[in-house]
């Protein structure tokens, strides 16, 4: 028996409003909010609500017959909180029924797969987080950003424990093997994957209301008879798409609501096929075989690669800008500035920049804010240049600094004094242990003492008993000297050429009487 | 002493300098006692019309019948709008000026004879179409009005200076701020060519925006040196309220070019010579202000150099903003290819803006505290911006000087020499 699954993509971005040259290093507001409340709120009445509605009935109608998956990004979940809060309410009364998964994905919506590992995990983290909190699951399968992905990507998502992942059945990474059937992760073949049927589910999110294609109108005794029509081998139809596909990218006009709501009852009648969702497919369904990756995918265009977000130098410029700030973005504990990382990661803001928009017609232009990509690609620059200032001061901020480098050189000089303080105890209590000083002891003796003792020493003594001393003992004597004596000392020290060895001996014996005779008992 | 004037636009309907230096001169040509009657192909009604009285040309009506009417215009050859034709069309237009092309010329012909007109007064789809019309209208005003001498300004205004001095037979000045070489270089559109020709010939005086151009309309259009004069241009005094200070909102420096993004302007120099600069000095920020065909080409230049950090595009600025911007600037280049004059250059330098300015510009040949390079000399505009931006001594002194030596420069000077010219031919 063959299952079906449906899962549906929820975002909506923050888009930017129009920030000028002028505003760079003043204005910190970058987020049209007329706009994205507006299209929050005009999706949530055409799409959101209304589907919801309409899934949660078929739910009731076919209790645990009926499944659905979705991911809701984590720009789409603060917007709803924030401007959509009944939009919220339905998907978590969905969420209530026990026949709906939530995916995770990345938080922003970004392509951190494709640049930095540690910024991507991060944020399915936040996003898994999310979910849990406003749905109460713990995801297990994993969505990447407009489906993107690669062996590398699918490794990481596996390391992350995620059971399932989603991505295209391009042709070209499948060729002749079929897109419905589960394989797994090139690297870690603990990680199954679902491919998107892209024929048969952009039959419906693409070509629904399209009048110039042979097979409108679509039907669902047309669309249950091509599932029948299906591969004998075939295990299961992943049918992905926008949720904007509903009421938003094919108005309710198109007859779009009525499709769906009759969708299921056709497939009951008509097929033998079961709906289901990625976790249960992961756990039921044996893969077939690895899958080869080794250059990201995604579900845009015809080619199904990511050059619909970096596939131009202005993508890849305005890309790379952003992604040199993680690492100081990290260590700043600034919510605004974590805020704006995220949201200036949107995949959307390099979408806008596409120059294929030209040629590739309807999808890319739909809810483009931009005229034209070099527009989006300035507008964007401006906000990044914007937020580059702010996080290089926080780097900077030199009260902070100061304040360091302040409480450094105290500790610094509290540990000196320890230190001057324990040395000078232990010369005293050597001193007072009361032994028998030798002429050696005086290296380790402070200088106002070697001082004390010098005063008490005549000259030629002293030049007699340093005469062929280790050189220490005399570095910590000679400087020592009064100037006055200094001279004395290097005058008598060329004549001395020669000593008796037994002239030194009695030198330094008078030096060491001496030395016992101040310090010793 | 009383002028017909025939010109494109007039402030503050303005896409580009002409207008500008139009409004300057006849403020400039009042004191001397210099009446002016301006014919606009199109009035808004908030024109400054405290120098001038301005004729709208959208108002004035035709009788259709009229046989001379015809037989003017049995002489104005068919004339295709070609791509160069129209050089100050903003990028976004310039599919829609294409579309409308393919219109038949019989629809044009019987568009330029409608009763009323409405000109649009800009550089657009029917440039030529609203041209000829214009010059249809030129020979009814100039039955009309009361003067001594037609002054047009530019090739558009040619047609109709023409015509007014054909129905009246009064002498007749043409004033050249930019020659379709300046505009297209070697590309030049052989009508727009043609019309300047035929202007300057039917000239009684040819008056020259500088010395470059003025050796220009000698050498490339054959006009005898005797007929062509040189004045030079001038900027209105600054007002007070363009010399408050704004709060810089970066702390680089900021470079500054400032105009249509095309192909005379030389933007592409000036991305090269900021590339350099941020190979050395991060501590600079480019900032490139304007509109025009190669704006594109220009982001995406920037963008795959990878300097968009440090070089930014602010799209077409008017009014306050223009002001706004050179606040911000610490210096400001004019890469020029080719520029006739140049007038941007004194209006930066008026509030204490010190610029780079090429040799080819015209202006160059009057100002002395301005950096002067060849335009395609990258390294020595490098070198210039760089030395304004780091060595103070250097730039406190072109802005002190700057100043002083472009207050000196006055319409009012400027339009002394202007009226002698009238006088050779109005004695």
């Amino acid at each position: 028996m063959k299952s079906i699954c449906l899962y549906f993509q929820v975002h909506q971005p923050y888009r930017l409003q129009t920030y000028r040259f002028f505003d760079i290093g003043i204005n910190h507001d970058y987020y049209d909010e007329f706009a994205n409340s507006s299209i929050m709120q005009r999706v949530a009445q055409k799409c959101y609500l209304p589907m919801n509605r309409l899934l949660l009935d078929l739910i009731k109608e076919y209790g645990s017959a009926f499944k659905v998956s979705f991911s809701i990004s984590g720009m789409a979940l603060e917007q709803f909180e924030s401007c959509a809060p009944d939009a919220l309410k339905s998907f978590q009364e969905l969420a209530k029924t026990g026949n709906v998964e939530f995916l995770a994905e990345t938080y922003a919506h970004s392509l951190s797969a494709l640049s930095d590992k540690e910024e991507f995990m991060r944020q399915v983290k936040m996003h898994a987080q999310k979910v849990e909190e406003l749905f109460g699951q713990k995801p297990t399968t994993f969505r990447n950003t407009e489906l993107i992905y690669s062996d590398d990507i699918g490794a990481t998502v596996a390391g992350m424990g995620f059971d399932v992942m989603l991505t295209e059945g391009a042709k070209h990474v499948l060729g002749w093997r079929s897109p419905n059937m589960m394989y797994t992760n090139a690297i870690n073949p603990n990680l199954k994957l679902l491919l998107k049927n892209f024929r048969l589910s952009d039959d419906i999110a693409f070509r629904f209301s399209n009048q110039g294609w042979n097979e409108w109108p679509l039907t669902t005794d047309k669309f249950t008879q091509w599932l029948n029509e299906l591969d004998k081998k075939d295990e299961v139809v992943n049918l992905f798409m926008d949720y904007e596909t509903f009421g938003e990218h094919q108005w309710e006009e198109t007859g779009i609501f009525d499709f769906m709501a009759a969708l299921p009852g056709a497939i009951y009648k008509n097929t033998d096929l079961k709906f289901a969702t990625p976790k249960e497919l992961g756990k039921q369904l044996q893969p077939v075989a690895p899958v080869h990756v080794p250059y990201p995918i995604s579900w845009a265009d015809e080619e199904r690669d990511i050059t619909a977000w970096l596939g131009n130098d202005l993508q890849n410029e305005a890309f790379d800008k952003l992604n040199a700030l993680s690492s100081k973005v990290k260590h700043i504990n600034n919510p605004s500035i974590q805020r704006d990382w995220l949201y200036l990661q949107t995949s959307d803001h390099f979408y806008y920049m596409s120059t294929k928009w030209f040629s590739d017609g309807d999808v890319h232009k739909y809810f483009n804010p931009y005229g034209n990509p070099y527009d989006a690609f300035i507008n964007y620059m401006n906000v990044l240049s914007d937020f580059i200032i702010r996080v290089e001061n926080e780097g900077v901020d030199v009260d902070e600094e100061l304040k360091d480098i302040k409480e450094a050189v105290s500790s610094m000089s509290e540990k000196a004094e320890k230190a001057v303080k324990k040395a000078a105890k232990k010369v005293k209590e050597t001193l007072e242990k009361g032994k028998e000083l030798n002429f050696d002891d005086i290296k380790d003796m402070s200088d106002s003492a070697i001082k004390k003792l010098l005063k008490e020493i005549d000259i030629e003594t002293l030049t007699g008993a340093l005469k062929d001393t280790k050189e220490d003992l005399a570095e910590r004597i000679i400087p020592n000297l009064s100037t006055k004596a200094r001279k004395e000392y290097d005058k008598l020290e060329k004549e001395l050429k020669k000593v008796k060895k037994s002239d030194i001996r009695k030198y330094r014996k008078m030096v060491e009487d001496k030395l016992n005779e101040l310090f010793g008992k | 002493m009383r002028i017909l004037m025939f010109g494109w636009e007039f402030p503050p309907h303005i896409s580009g300098g002409l207008g500008t230096a139009c409004f300057g001169l006849t403020k400039g040509l009042a004191k001397h006692g210099v009446n002016v009657i301006f014919v606009v192909p199109r009035a808004y009604g908030d024109e400054d019309e405290q120098a001038v009285r301005l004729v709208n040309a959208s108002d004035v009506t035709f009788d259709l019948e009229d046989k001379e009417y015809k037989e003017f215009w049995s002489r104005v050859k068919y004339m295709e709008i070609g791509t160069n034709i129209i050089p100050y069309v903003a990028p976004e237009d310039f599919e829609k000026v294409v579309e409308k092309n393919k219109k038949t010329s019989q629809e044009f012909t019987s568009n330029v004879f409608s009763r009323r007109y409405q000109f649009s007064g800009k550089y657009g789809t029917n440039l030529m179409e609203e041209v000829s019309r214009y010059a249809l209208i030129a020979s009814a005003v100039a039955q009309k009005e009361e003067y001594d001498v037609i002054h047009a300004h530019d090739w558009l205004t040619y047609p109709a200076g023409i015509a007014a001095k054909k129905a009246s037979g009064k002498p007749l000045v043409v004033h050249i701020h930019a020659t379709e070489f300046d505009r297209t270089g070697e590309n030049y559109n052989e009508i727009v060519y043609g019309i300047e020709k035929e202007g300057m010939e039917a000239a009684d005086m040819v008056i020259a925006v500088s010395n470059l151009t003025r050796n220009t309309v000698i050498k490339r259009y054959g006009i005898n040196p005797d007929k062509v004069v040189t004045v030079y241009n001038a900027v209105e005094p600054v007002k007070s309220n363009e010399t408050q200070t704004l709060k810089k909102n970066v702390k680089e420096k900021v470079v500054t070019f400032l105009g249509r993004i095309t192909y005379q302007k030389g933007p592409e120099y000036f991305i090269e010579a900021a590339y350099k600069i941020l190979q050395k000095d991060r501590n600079i920020r480019f900032v490139m202000a304007g509109s025009g065909d190669l704006l594109h080409k220009m982001i995406e230049r920037v963008a795959a150099l990878k300097i968009a950090d440090r070089f930014h595009f602010t799209g077409f600025l008017k009014g306050d903003d223009v002001n706004h911007m050179f606040a911000l600037s610490d210096v400001f280049v004019m890469p020029s290819v080719s520029e006739p004059f140049g007038i941007v250059p004194l209006e930066a330098m008026r509030i204490h803006v010190p610029v780079v300015i090429s040799k080819q510009s015209g202006v160059s040949e009057i100002l002395r505290h301005a950096l002067k390079i060849d335009f395609w000399d990258v390294d020595a505009m490098a070198d210039s911006i760089y030395g304004l931006c780091n060595y103070d001594a250097l730039s406190e002194t072109f802005k002190k000087y700057g100043k002083e030596e472009v207050e000196n420069l006055k319409w009012e000077n400027a339009a002394f020499n202007v009226k002698m010219v009238y006088e050779t031919v109005f004695p």
